[in-house]
């Protein structure tokens, strides 16, 4: 092994500028400030949406930059869209099965 | 780059791996795969909140409006913060900033989990000492008289979910605060170079991993319906 091949232990790692971490850290306390905001209004069953949307587009932007998955190899993007394909399957098979008991007794 | 840098990362390459980049891709998609593991096990409780919600909504919201949405959006603030400064530290030690440098932004980041770690507290304190808590002692009453608990019962539920979701996340950051303080000690004993910082690399994934946790408890326990007062 010739010991000077900064190749072999260089490893190709994508750096993110400085100002992308800042950039999506300001976006993350915007997206905060916003969803304790739209708390303060009364849009019924709609509420829980909205703040979900919102943590939703927050999870993203943590995940893909904070986590560098927009950077990482396509393996893993796979897995990281398998396991919250499963998650889905969790909750709408749960779902299904607590939504729909009572349409026995109601005689549908 | 330096020598020194090569000689960390020879003693770091493992003789099974070719070199240090498929190391550190293996590293790092092990890491996936354990937060993966770590998505199901939280959503078990995710579930159970779900099923539950969807069956005593009333109670729910009634049990949510308990909650102090300033303390709560304050924690959602100190650990995005927190995110940030383990975001920089991986970056100073993945282009071979200093290691005093490093340390420092680890530390912030510890600070900064402290923080989260003690409104936390200050919230249980409020809830246990209004009887809050799920079991013999638990008592709720609504802060509006006119609107008296409509389904108690079932509002103890929510608690249950609430103590228990938070605690297992409180219980995740209490562990990375201990493997951030160990990042330290390893930063300061110079055992990282741009070539070999993995441990940085995943200890960052796990705390991000358990501040993306939190963004989605914050809407789900605090925000499910307008606040009152």
């Amino acid at each position: 092994m010739n010991h000077a091949d900064n190749e072999h232990f260089s490893p190709e790692s994508h750096i993110s500028p400085i100002s992308l971490y800042v950039g999506i850290w300001a976006t993350l306390m915007v997206c905060t400030a916003l969803t304790v905001f739209a708390a303060s209004v009364d849009l019924g069953i709609f509420n829980i949406v909205v703040a979900l949307l919102i943590a939703t587009l927050k999870g993203t932007l943590v995940v893909l930059f904070f986590m560098h998955l927009k950077y990482s190899t396509k393996l893993t993007m796979v897995t990281v869209i398998a396991a919250l394909f499963w998650l889905f399957i969790m909750f709408s098979l749960t779902m299904t099965d607590y939504l729909s008991r009572h349409w026995a007794t109601a005689g549908l | 780059m330096a020598t020194s840098d090569i000689q960390i990362a020879e003693r770091a390459l493992q003789h099974h791996f070719a070199d240090m980049e498929q190391q550190q891709e293996t590293s790092t998609f092990g890491m996936w795969m354990f937060l993966l593991t770590e998505i199901m096990f939280f959503g078990g409780l995710f579930t159970a909140y779900l099923v539950y919600r969807s069956s005593y909504y009333q109670a729910f919201v009634e049990g949510s409006q308990k909650m102090n949405i300033w303390l709560g959006a304050t924690n959602t603030a100190v650990l995005i913060c927190s995110s940030l400064t383990m975001a920089l530290a991986v970056r100073a030690a993945q282009t071979g900033k200093s290691k005093t440098f490093t340390a420092v932004l680890l530390l912030i980041t510890i600070v900064f989990g402290l923080g989260f770690l003690g409104i936390k507290a200050v919230e249980y304190h409020e809830h246990w000492t209004h009887h809050e808590f799920p079991g013999p002692n638990f008592h709720f009453e609504t802060d509006d008289p006119a609107h008296p608990a409509t389904d108690a019962v079932h509002t103890e539920i929510y608690f249950s979910l609430y103590w228990a979701m938070t605690g297992l996340h409180a219980l995740h950051m209490i562990i990375g605060v201990g493997l951030v303080t160990w990042l330290i000690l390893k930063v300061l004993a110079s055992t990282y170079s741009p070539a070999y910082y993995s441990p940085v690399e995943i200890v960052g994934l796990y705390w991000h991993f358990v501040d993306l946790v939190w963004i989605y408890l914050f809407p789900l326990l605090y925000l499910i319906s307008k606040k009152h007062g």
